[in-house]
């Protein structure tokens, strides 16, 4: 038993990363996420046990650790897969949350989903093909969601002799490639995930990567941007009355930045000006909040706030819109058309739609754009223009990933239809 | 300040005095920060929800998580307890605590009721777990609740790794793969037709470890048997079973005294216990790290019986 499993993460300092695996068929990243999890111990002997039962029982020689994120049966039995499983890891240091997103079927989509969440994704690509079609999909999407940090695992090095030039070929060709993505500053990691080599254990057969494993990346990788230096966003998302005390407080998450008793407001967008009395914490006042808390404000008018409206620093608000540029990943079997008469949900809000224009559709492989491509279906990605019924207080998806963002769903059946990104395309 | 939050900055640096030190929140303040907004959301979205109330440790951190996302008001929705009869005494009493604590109102759904009027048979394992699922949908149905919160964490059981934090229902309680909704960023849908209702995971995202990190910083009361204690116990299928009216033990299974403390909290026929001496969540917390065996592996023998057991059950409308 190592000292990583004996040592809970500490509850005072440790940080949580949200992260999210990505990589076409046979790259590994089964066996990959199998390793992270046996490596450090999250795989019980129990369970390990099962992998081995099975394992020998199809005859392989050792056990198959991608056994451990194996489908539902139910997913085997309609031939389908759910698109993203969770698993959680821990280190002294920090917590893990990873998105497993499948690569075969409905990767877009899939990928679209895992990533929304992550703070930082691993690109898998096998060494001894290099960055394919796959990888560059994959890049974009990750791209495209924002994720903060892109980390591109060679895998597979011992079956390339472990030879530094193969590595150093393919990272400079996936650097090439985020840079004209916008992305800079990529890390590259060559690893055997069947071995373990620099998963988390160093690799003992590349002593000419100097460079930390993907686990040591992961430790230290700066999580998220402080709040303090974006505008504060808080969406109402419920009212708590208290009629004993005669209390009135919006509840709700704040989505970046930092607020404060005194702070002069704005409530979007209906457009009207208060002052913040009071910030609560659990019931209790607290003299800041910052983003991602759960608290609840008081405001010093007596104003009727309802679920939907944005409290925003009167000098740095979004302006309210009804028309809306955005690129969009498409998720439905349903198609996307013009003319459709959707619901959009932004924040906390839930206003009528309909889709005015399709702008192009975009093959994430290429970036090639085809223009008013007539209709989009599951899995396209592509640009779209959006009239309101009432206006909604966005930022562009590029400035904030929560107050950016909005799902489309179909009004009658209640299926959520497509995943926008408001605002200009990379 | 509250122990789950990082200080906003360190007093002793100049930056953090101006305001502008490092802010961020612990992986315990993102995890209750994001329950809240999870139970406010479901609150707000769907009229009817209702909080589903064991006595054990994950439904007592949800609890608190709801106290929390709703003061200074009260908890705006009843819990529900599934009844199975077979009851450890320790966590009805807690029960019954908890509920007048919180102000909340406590509804029961009764698996005995059901056998004793012929709606249920009773297994021939003994074992009632199983059996909760229809008196639930009962409930559901008869209280017309839309939103159901549940407890189950998304690291338990490989089926439960793919859950929603709002998983659709339909009408027959099932869970459908092909139903589940993308979920992206955090917004969460939780339309649904008629008679369908949608299960509430505000926990989808802790560990066990976390849960019992978050018992320990905010000092949560559990019920006693949570903690190593001496206790009359038998050995059946690889646990320590406790004796009691559920019909435990039977011929050649002896009964010993062992210092034992529980992990989950269920039906007494097929809640085991282990051997512990663990008596404060601090020591707890470090038999977790150290342990050899899942959480539900080492105490539940229901998501023993097969591999696909937990994936079955879940597809009929439980938890």
């Amino acid at each position: 038993m190592t000292a990583i499993q004996q040592l809970p993460p500490n509850t005072r300092t440790g940080s949580l990363l949200r992260l999210a695996t990505a990589g076409s068929v046979d790259d590994g990243k089964s066996t990959l996420v199998g390793r992270l999890l046996h490596d450090l111990r999250v795989v019980l002997p129990d369970q390990l046990a099962a992998v081995e039962r099975v394992s020998r029982e199809r005859g392989l020689a050792a056990p198959d650790l991608a056994l451990l994120t194996d489908g539902l049966r139910a997913e085997r039995e309609q031939g389908i897969t759910i698109d993203v499983a969770y698993r959680y890891f821990a280190t002294p240091k920090r917590r893990f949350i990873l998105a497993d997103t499948p690569g075969h079927v409905q990767y877009t989509r899939n990928m679209v989903t895992g990533a929304s969440t992550a703070q930082l994704a691993v690109i898998l690509v096998d060494a001894r093909h290099g960055v394919v079609e796959q990888t560059r999909r994959h890049a974009a999407v990750a791209a495209l969601l924002r994720v903060p940090h892109i980390v591109l695992l060679v895998n597979k090095m011992d079956l390339v002799g472990f030879d530094k030039d193969v590595f150093a070929a393919i990272s400079a060709q996936f650097e090439r490639y985020l840079e004209r993505l916008g992305v800079d500053d990529p890390t590259s990691i060559p690893v055997s995930a069947l071995r373990g080599d620099n998963v988390v254990e160093p690799s003992t057969a590349m002593d000419w990567y100097q460079g930390p494993t993907l686990l040591t990346h992961l430790e230290d990788v700066p999580p998220a941007p402080d709040p303090a230096a974006e505008p504060a966003r808080f969406p109402v998302q419920y009212v708590i009355r208290d009629g004993a005390r005669d209390y009135r407080g919006y509840a709700g998450r704040l989505v970046s930045g930092v607020l404060r008793p005194g702070d002069e407001i704005v409530l979007l967008p209906s457009n009207r000006r208060s002052t913040i009395a009071g910030i609560d914490l659990a019931g209790r006042p607290t003299d800041e909040a910052f983003a991602p808390q759960s608290v609840t404000v008081r405001l010093a008018d007596d104003l009727d706030v309802a679920r939907g409206e944005l409290i925003a620093p009167a000098d740095a608000a979004p302006e309210p819109v009804q028309e809306l540029t955005a690129t969009v990943c498409h998720l439905s079997e349903r198609p996307l058309r013009v003319g459709d008469r959707v619901l959009l949900r932004h924040t906390t809000r839930t206003v009528q739609a309909i889709v005015t224009e399709l702008v192009h559709r975009l093959d994430v492989a290429t970036l090639a754009a085809t223009p008013a491509p007539g209709i989009l279906l599951g899995n396209d990605i592509g640009r779209i223009r959006l009239r309101t019924a009432a206006p909604i207080a966005a930022d562009d998806y590029a400035v904030n990933r929560h107050t950016g963002s909005f799902l489309l769903i179909d009004g009658s059946s209640g299926d959520t239809l497509t995943a926008g990104l408001i605002g200009g395309a990379r | 300040m509250r122990p789950t939050h990082a200080p906003p900055g360190d007093p002793r640096l100049p930056a953090a005095r101006a305001g502008r030190g490092p802010r961020g929140l612990t992986h315990l303040g993102v995890l209750e920060s994001e329950a809240i907004h999870i139970f406010r959301e479901a609150v707000a979205e769907l009229e009817r929800p209702v909080l589903l109330f064991s006595g054990g440790k994950d439904s007592i951190v949800m609890l608190h998580l709801a106290a929390r996302a709703f003061a200074p008001a009260r908890v705006p929705f009843p819990v529900l307890h599934v009844d199975t009869g077979h009851n450890f005494p320790e966590v009805l009493s807690y029960r019954d605590m908890a509920v007048t604590r919180a102000g909340v109102r406590l509804l029961t759904a009764d698996v005995q009721k059901y056998i004793d009027d012929g709606r249920l048979q009773e297994r021939a394992d003994g074992t009632r777990n199983p059996l909760q699922t229809v008196p639930l949908l009962d409930a559901i149905r008869a209280h017309r609740f839309d939103a159901v919160f549940g407890g189950g964490r998304r690291d338990e059981e490989k089926a439960r790794a793919k859950e929603r934090v709002f998983s659709l229902r339909d009408e027959f309680g099932q869970w459908d793969p092909r139903r589940q909704r993308p979920e992206l960023w955090s917004l969460y849908n939780g339309r649904h037709r008629p008679g369908e209702h949608v299960r509430v995971f505000p926990l989808s995202n802790w560990t066990e470890l976390d849960v019992w990190q978050y018992i320990g910083e905010e000092q949560i009361l559990l019920p006693p048997i949570y903690f190593a204690h001496r206790r009359e116990v038998f050995r059946r299928d690889g646990m320590w079973l406790a004796p009691g009216a559920w019909g435990g033990p039977r011929d050649g299974e002896p009964v010993q005294i062992r210092s034992v403390r529980y992990r989950t909290v269920g039906d007494m026929s097929c809640t085991g216990a282990v051997d512990s001496t663990a008596r404060s969540v601090a020591e707890v917390i470090t038999e977790i790290a150290a342990s050899t065996l899942t959480e539900r592996g080492s105490s539940r023998a229901d998501d023993r019986m097969s591999e696909a057991a937990m994936e079955d059950r879940k597809r009929e409308g439980y938890f």
